[in-house]
């Protein structure tokens, strides 16, 4: 990404990141993990399986918005990481019979290592080139994942078709609402260690790459090794997600790993807000219903009204939804700000 | 040696082809800075409006003359109207733009005239001149007609006043604008000829591949790659590039062994990265050096 | 009427005001400088003329508005900017350069007049003519971009900084030729200079810019004798 683009994403990232929590801010995330919390309990088993892929989704794009919000990488391949993950899963679960929560730290540390290790050629690419790198992964996936060689473990063209996990110490509540909240437990403990990651010197040093990575560098900054890292722990986060995905929907097939679920998780990273944790979110949320949304719009053509929901989402919010929902909250205590700055005055001038 | 030949005019005439979507994606990328995703769908929408054409009883070479001219418009109210309003945002609000738009194509295509796959003629006579029997007649066409598009566009851009001034706002807008060039008219100018130049393309090849919305996606990477290989910052180059990746992916089918024809697309781009690795600006690109 | 009127102008770059309340007029045919240390905001100026900036203010050329109209649209009157940093096509060639001065022109035969007359008034540019322009030297490239200005046969030529990065010699002869030039082909200009001595040897008024205002303004010659600018800004 060149330094003109840099410098607008630095302050859309601006507007759409938070890095402390105000009290009311704290009120607000409160209610929304109640309300995330009770949800299962209110909505139908498809609703239920719908929100739990989103939350899947949110952590890949949460993943993606690390590489390329706070890092200033781009890819266009993370749908590969997503089916590595996905597939890690299948495998580990249907074929070692090895328990499904194993699959997340194992799912996520091999993405770790493979993002890492596609990271390090990736350096040497910039912008452009590194989209056609990570492009060339996303195609390639599916064709590498029908390989024959591999087949026995991935099922080949057929896929792997995994069973559903039943809820712990017999709780009584349904597999799809225990699947719900486990999911829903993996993406906090993965948000708060992005926020903690974020805001902390490593943080920064993510940032100061994006924003001028020659300085950065001058400043001692080992850019290299960071930009690997990032690729690789971006990589971890989307492949938790394809471990917890796959895990839903109950099946990993190579043809769902491709071009366009990278593509969709780059929307999600825009669209829900460029370089903000509560932004992947909204991004997760957006990749499972705006297509159903476009669906009940026009049958017979809904890509077109999803592109065009796109192209208007670029018009209105350029800075994603949380931008856009950040900007309201600056304006509004703004706007508060100012009537106590008023109030204090008109005090003072007050004969005593 | 005959396959040889074979393969190498097919991967000629492809890569025809991959050279023009290859300069339609170098002319915009020069205008503004960023790639054109839609370029692929786009002209596939062009050669439907062409089949319609043709369903009509418009003579052959009318029909593609009067479908260049369309998708010219076409392109410059795209971008006048639904480009303009993110231009000088960021890029990816261009990106998510440009797959909007791809995605609006590719369904208004599909909706139109319906997903089944429909023959697309071919304009060349059944038998190549001058009894040449090593290329095929269409691969002759194909590269014949292509050569003579991207030598108009060659010389559009070197000789004519307003091909000097889209070169000019390409290369610096605000000293362009600082001589009286209205540059947003130039980058509406380039969408067009961008747009014309693919309808071209997808003439070209829907006879081979079969008209249906989803026959210019991996003509559109080929494109990309061979814009990529060649150097985005220099249009002969591209326009190389696209030979170079169409003859390459030919051979690489026909040769490698285990390389059938799905795994031809993630060998040919792993090779093109492989060569990105080396030589970051492409064969021909130019180094920028970076001012700190 | 004067060629240039500026009321009140006021320039942002940004939420950062740079010029806060500038009014003068130019009349056609003189020289004017505008002085100043750096950051005062003379640049500024001349970008709020072409409408590079946002502003706020009048401004009128030729006794048209040209205040928040498109620098496209403001140089097609007559304005001709050799910008900071001289604005090269570097990958184009010295002649192409030339040439884009005059694309918005109608008249082919003035057109080669003009090159001819730009290239005798600088002959190394026409030794360069088929050189890539990115090629030629500080010096060559700011002739460049004075000679593509005078291609657009402008009303107003604003300058901006000719002498950056020049040396001495060629500073000078630079500066003869504007001279040369404003006399020959009744070109009026607005030069903006760090160099206080060099600009007001050519003008006719000079404005002393601080922080955004004029602080100073008129007769070039008083100015220059004027006890402050001498000690602050012409080193005596």
């Amino acid at each position: 990404m060149d330094a003109r683009s840099n410098a607008k994403t630095r302050e859309l990232a601006a507007l759409a990141s938070g890095a402390k929590l105000s009290k009311s801010q704290l009120v607000g995330l409160a209610l929304a993990l109640l309300a995330a919390l009770a949800l299962p309990w209110f909505v139908s088993d498809y609703r239920n399986f719908q929100f739990t892929l989103a939350i899947s989704y949110a952590m890949a794009v949460l993943g993606l918005n690390i590489l390329i919000g706070y890092n200033g990488q781009f890819s266009l391949g993370h749908a590969a990481f997503y089916a590595i993950g996905a597939y890690t899963a299948a495998i580990m679960m249907e074929q070692g019979g090895i328990a499904y929560y194993w699959t997340i730290p194992v799912a996520g540390l091999v993405c770790l290592l493979a993002g890492f290790l596609f990271g390090l050629p990736a350096l040497r690419l910039e912008g452009l080139y590194l989209a056609l790198a990570t492009f060339a992964l996303s195609l390639a996936t599916p064709q590498m994942l029908k390989y024959d060689a591999i087949s026995p473990w991935t099922g080949g063209v057929q896929g792997v078709t995994i069973t559903k996990p039943d809820p712990p110490f017999g709780l009584p509540i349904s597999q799809d609402q225990w699947l719900y909240l486990f999911s829903l437990a993996v993406m906090l403990v993965l948000f708060v260690c992005a926020w903690n990651l974020l805001r902390s010197r490593t943080g920064r040093a993510l940032k100061a790459i994006r924003d001028n990575p020659i300085a950065a560098s001058a400043m001692g900054v080992n850019t290299a090794l960071y930009k690997s890292l990032t690729f690789g722990v971006s990589a971890l986060y989307t492949g938790i997600a394809g471990a917890l995905g796959a895990i839903t929907i109950q099946f990993v097939a190579p043809d769902t790993f491709n071009f366009f679920l990278s593509i969709a998780f780059l929307v999600g990273v825009v669209i829900g807000g460029l370089a903000s944790i509560p932004g992947a979110v909204f991004g997760g949320l957006l990749i499972v219903f705006i297509p159903n949304f476009a669906e009940q719009v026009s049958k017979a053509a809904p890509w077109a009204i999803y592109g065009a929901v796109l192209i208007l989402f670029m018009y209105f919010m350029p800075a994603g939804i949380w931008g856009f929902i950040r900007m309201l909250y600056a304006r509004f205590t703004r706007k508060r700000g100012a009537e106590q700055a008023t109030r204090a005055l008109a005090d003072r001038e007050q004969p005593s | 040696m005959d396959l040889f030949l074979q393969q190498t005019s097919d991967g000629l005439a492809f890569g025809g082809i991959y050279a023009c979507v290859a300069l339609a994606v170098v002319m915009i990328y020069q205008a503004t800075d960023h790639l054109n995703f839609a370029q692929g769908e786009m002209a596939m929408f062009s050669t439907y409006i062409a089949f319609t054409l043709l369903h009509h009883g418009v003579p052959y070479w009318w029909t593609f003359l009067l479908t260049m001219g369309i998708s010219f418009i076409g392109g410059v109210l795209v971008e006048r109207i639904i480009v303009r309003p993110v231009e000088g945002t960021t890029v990816l609000n261009e990106v998510i733009v440009f797959i909007g738009l791809l995605a609006i194509f590719n369904s208004l295509a599909g909706w139109i005239w319906d997903y089944t796959i429909k023959p697309f003629p071919s304009p060349f006579p059944d038998k190549a001149p001058f009894g040449i029997t090593f290329i095929g007649p269409h691969d002759f066409g194909v590269i014949g007609v292509t050569l003579v598009v991207l030598a108009a566009v060659f010389l559009f851009f070197r000789f004519t006043p307003v091909g000097l001034a889209m070169r000019a706002a390409a290369q610096n807008p605000d000293s362009a604008r600082l001589v009286g060039i209205r540059v947003g008219w130039m980058l509406a100018l380039g969408w067009g000829l961008a747009a014309a130049i693919g309808s071209v393309a997808g003439m070209m090849v829907a006879p081979i591949v079969f008209l249906e919305p989803n026959m210019m996606m991996g003509i559109l990477v080929y494109g990309f790659a061979g814009a990529l290989l060649g150097g985005i910052s220099n249009p002969v180059g591209a326009v190389a590039g696209g030979f170079m990746v169409g003859v390459l992916e030919n051979w690489v089918g026909t040769y490698v062994p285990f390389v059938g024809s799905e795994l031809k697309l993630t060998v040919a781009l792993v090779l093109i990265v492989t060569v990105l690795v080396f030589r970051p600006s492409g064969l021909f690109g130019h180094v920028v050096v970076k001012r700190v | 009427m004067a060629l240039l009127e500026v009321s009140n102008l006021e320039a942002f770059y940004g939420q950062t005001q740079v010029l806060r309340g500038l009014s003068f007029k130019l009349e056609e045919g003189s020289v004017t400088a505008i002085l100043g240390a750096n950051g005062a905001g003379k640049t500024t100026t001349l970008r709020a003329i072409c409408g590079m900036v946002r502003t706020a203010g009048e401004m009128r050329f030729a006794g048209e508005r040209i205040a928040s109209r498109a620098t496209e649209s403001i140089v097609r009157h007559g304005i001709a900017h050799v910008p900071e940093g001289r604005g090269t096509f570097m990958r184009l060639s010295t002649e192409q350069n030339l040439k884009l001065g005059a694309y918005t022109r109608k008249d082919a035969a003035g057109v080669t007049d003009d090159l001819e007359r730009v290239y005798r008034y600088f002959p190394r540019l026409k030794e360069r003519r088929n050189q890539q322009a990115g090629t030629l030297s500080g010096g060559e490239q700011q002739m460049l971009a004075v000679g593509r200005a005078l291609m657009m046969r402008p009303k107003l030529m604003l300058l901006d900084e000719p002498s950056f990065g020049l040396a001495p010699l060629l500073t000078e002869e630079l500066f003869r030729i504007l001279g040369t030039i404003s006399s020959e082909r009744q070109v009026s200009m607005l030069v903006v200079e760090q160099n206080a001595s060099l600009a007001l040897a050519i003008a006719d008024h000079a404005y002393l810019l601080e922080t955004g205002r004029i602080v100073m303004s008129g007769r070039a010659r008083d100015i220059s004798r004027d006890e402050t600018v001498r000690k602050a800004y012409l080193g005596y």
